[in-house]
């Protein structure tokens, strides 16, 4: 095996007298899916908002491909290869398929020198990144509010791969689903790890932990709590970590 | 000319619940007819003559249409981003007062047409500060725009009336009596400035990066973040540019009047957030066009000039102007409804 894509060494956080994550180190292997398991208020997201640039950590750092991206704006992270997939979605509803995908990056064309959005270009960019995920969007120039949550949730997945990202970060992407959409969304998740993509997932939800996972990261109070393959372990054992206990 | 709205219906609906939205998404080009076609008749009717199809008529609104516009382009920027800007009404009267006293302190000595540039650049000089306070106040302290820029209104208006000594500053320029009465092959300096700013406004909203970013920030503020666009930066410039569009405004009116007056926006303010919201945009933010405001502000010209024109107390036009704007918010509300979209 290569070299992690990402090592995030001793992180910890706080915020005025809350230590929300103290000393979390992990690292993220080429086409491996991680998840961050952890109920409500274990630091899941304090972690990943760490690793995306939202949050500077108080201590430790953070490495992708050997770079250091501790205390790197978000833009930057995201230039660097790490997309983030946020659990309200992070998508502009009142504009079209096109410039969600392209939004912080649109495209211009020029009329007699003078530059103009590429509204149609970025939505025929956006059907065909949609088409490939094997997802139909009935009209993309419509509003991404009309669209249902799975289809709202694979325009952000479409988001990193047509950004060629090599981490995708994903914040408890089948909280809003149905079961078929949450079924979608794990089978993306199959794609982006065929691809070579390394994932980070955050799910309390167990069925999804084991479907996803090649390795769990409980937290717990902010700290690891444990670190077990899917294999090696049981329901029972994550929910005891995730407890503390 | 088409308003953008991109509300067109999804698939599955009905027929008629598509027409219904198509009216409630057009509504102010039709009202703009029915009112137009409603003094044609008034005017044939009981004064015998034509409405809509005299230069004079049609001069008279498009200057107070300019007059509207000059305060509501700006501010159509601004609440597409979710914020609003009620500073411009005596923006407009700080810088009117700028140009009008520096015009006063400098024209025998450099000449008229220096006199005029340099009391202009002092007057957008003057809103651009205000614009720069504004933003910082709501970008960076984030003080709700609506309290901020209340606050500012008042400091504005403190800041025109002291410096103009609580008088009006009248000026002899020829110079700025062209800005503000002048034609160009017959087409009036005010309308002439405020179609050059539409253009510039509209470009700059329906087509530019910049603009997408603005209907980004007004429809969700994180996303726009986390799409790595520096939102303080940018609701910086907006504030600035509204104030810069209703200083442009007090230059007018300062040329115009040959005078510049604390209160020169003020009147034009209600009128201004009318065409803005009329013409399509939502106080959620995330919605509204520059071409939706301009119809808005046709339409309160229209009954501005319509309601004089038929004999009728002149005061009625704040009536009729404040039954608009509820029609206006109720018209958004109707339709966020029937698209589902739950703001």
């Amino acid at each position: 095996m290569t070299g992690p894509l990402l090592e995030a060494e001793h992180l910890s956080k706080r915020f005025g007298g809350v230590e929300a994550v103290r000393d979390v180190s992990f690292a993220v292997y080429p086409g491996e899916c991680v998840v961050l398991a952890g109920d409500n208020g274990a630091g899941k997201s304090t972690v990943i908002k760490m690793l995306s640039g939202v949050h500077e950590p108080t201590a430790g750092t953070a490495r992708f491909e050997g770079k250091e991206i501790t205390g790197e704006p978000p833009s930057a992270v995201r230039d660097a290869g790490i997309e983030t997939i946020y659990q309200d979605l992070a998508l502009a509803d009142n504009l079209d398929v096109g410039l969600n995908l392209y939004l912080g990056r649109e495209k211009t064309r020029a009329i007699f020198g003078i530059p103009f959005v590429d509204r149609k270009g970025m939505r025929a960019d956006a059907t065909k990144v949609l088409e490939r995920l094997g997802i139909v969007v009935p009209n993309p120039a419509l509003p991404v509010h009309n669209l249902s949550g799975g289809q709202r949730q694979a325009i952000a997945i479409a988001r990193a791969i047509h950004w060629k990202a090599r981490l995708v970060i994903m914040d408890e992407p089948t909280a809003a689903l149905g079961v078929p959409e949450q079924r979608e969304v794990m089978a993306l998740i199959e794609r982006l790890k065929a691809d070579g993509v390394g994932i980070i997932l955050i799910s309390h939800n167990l069925p999804d932990i084991f479907a996803a996972a090649d390795r769990i990261i409980v937290l717990a109070r902010g700290r690891v709590a444990g670190e077990r393959r899917p294999s090696e372990t049981n329901d029972e054992e994550i929910v005891r970590l995730m407890m503390g206990g | 000319m088409t308003v953008s709205h991109d509300f067109s219906a999804p698939r599955g609906d009905s027929a008629g619940k598509r027409l219904l939205k198509a009216l409630l998404n057009g509504w102010s080009w039709l009202f703009l007819a029915l009112i137009l076609a409603f003094f044609e008749i008034y005017a044939q009717h009981n004064v015998g003559t034509t409405f809509i199809f005299r230069a004079y008529n049609i001069q008279s609104i498009g200057v107070a249409t300019a007059q509207i516009l000059l305060l509501a382009l700006g501010l159509t920027l601004v609440v597409v981003a979710g914020h609003i800007d009620l500073s411009i009404g005596f923006t407009t009267g700080l810088a009117a007062v700028a140009m009008a006293l520096v015009i006063r302190a400098i024209d025998p000595a450099v000449g008229g047409l220096a006199a005029l540039f340099i009391g202009m650049l002092a007057g957008i000089f003057a809103a651009i500060l205000v614009g720069l306070v504004n933003g910082w106040l709501v970008a960076s302290l984030n003080v709700p725009s609506f309290i901020g820029t209340l606050g500012t209104y008042g400091v504005a208006r403190g800041m025109a009336l002291i410096v103009a000594g609580g008088a009006t500053v009248s000026i002899r320029s020829e110079e700025a009596r062209f800005l503000g009465n002048g034609d160009i092959y017959g087409m009036e300096m005010p309308i002439l400035i405020a179609i050059v700013l539409v253009i510039g406004c509209h470009y700059l909203l329906a087509h530019t990066k910049f603009g997408v970013h603005t209907y980004a920030i007004g429809a969700n503020r994180a996303s726009a973040e986390r799409a790595g666009i520096n939102v303080k930066r940018h609701l910086v410039i907006l504030f600035v540019l509204s104030a810069v569009t209703a200083g442009i405004g007090g230059l007018i009116y300062t040329g115009r009047f040959s005078a510049g007056a604390a209160n020169a926006g003020e009147p034009i303010l209600l009128y201004a957030v009318a065409a803005v919201f009329i013409g399509g945009a939502s106080l959620t933010g995330g919605q509204g066009t520059v071409i939706g405001t301009v119809i808005g502000a046709i339409i309160i010209a229209v009954i501005q000039f319509g309601l004089v024109f038929s004999g009728l107390p002149p005061y009625w036009q704040f009536v009729a102007v404040g039954l608009v704007i509820i029609v206006a918010v109720l018209v958004d509300q109707s339709r966020d409804k029937l698209t589902g979209h739950l703001s």
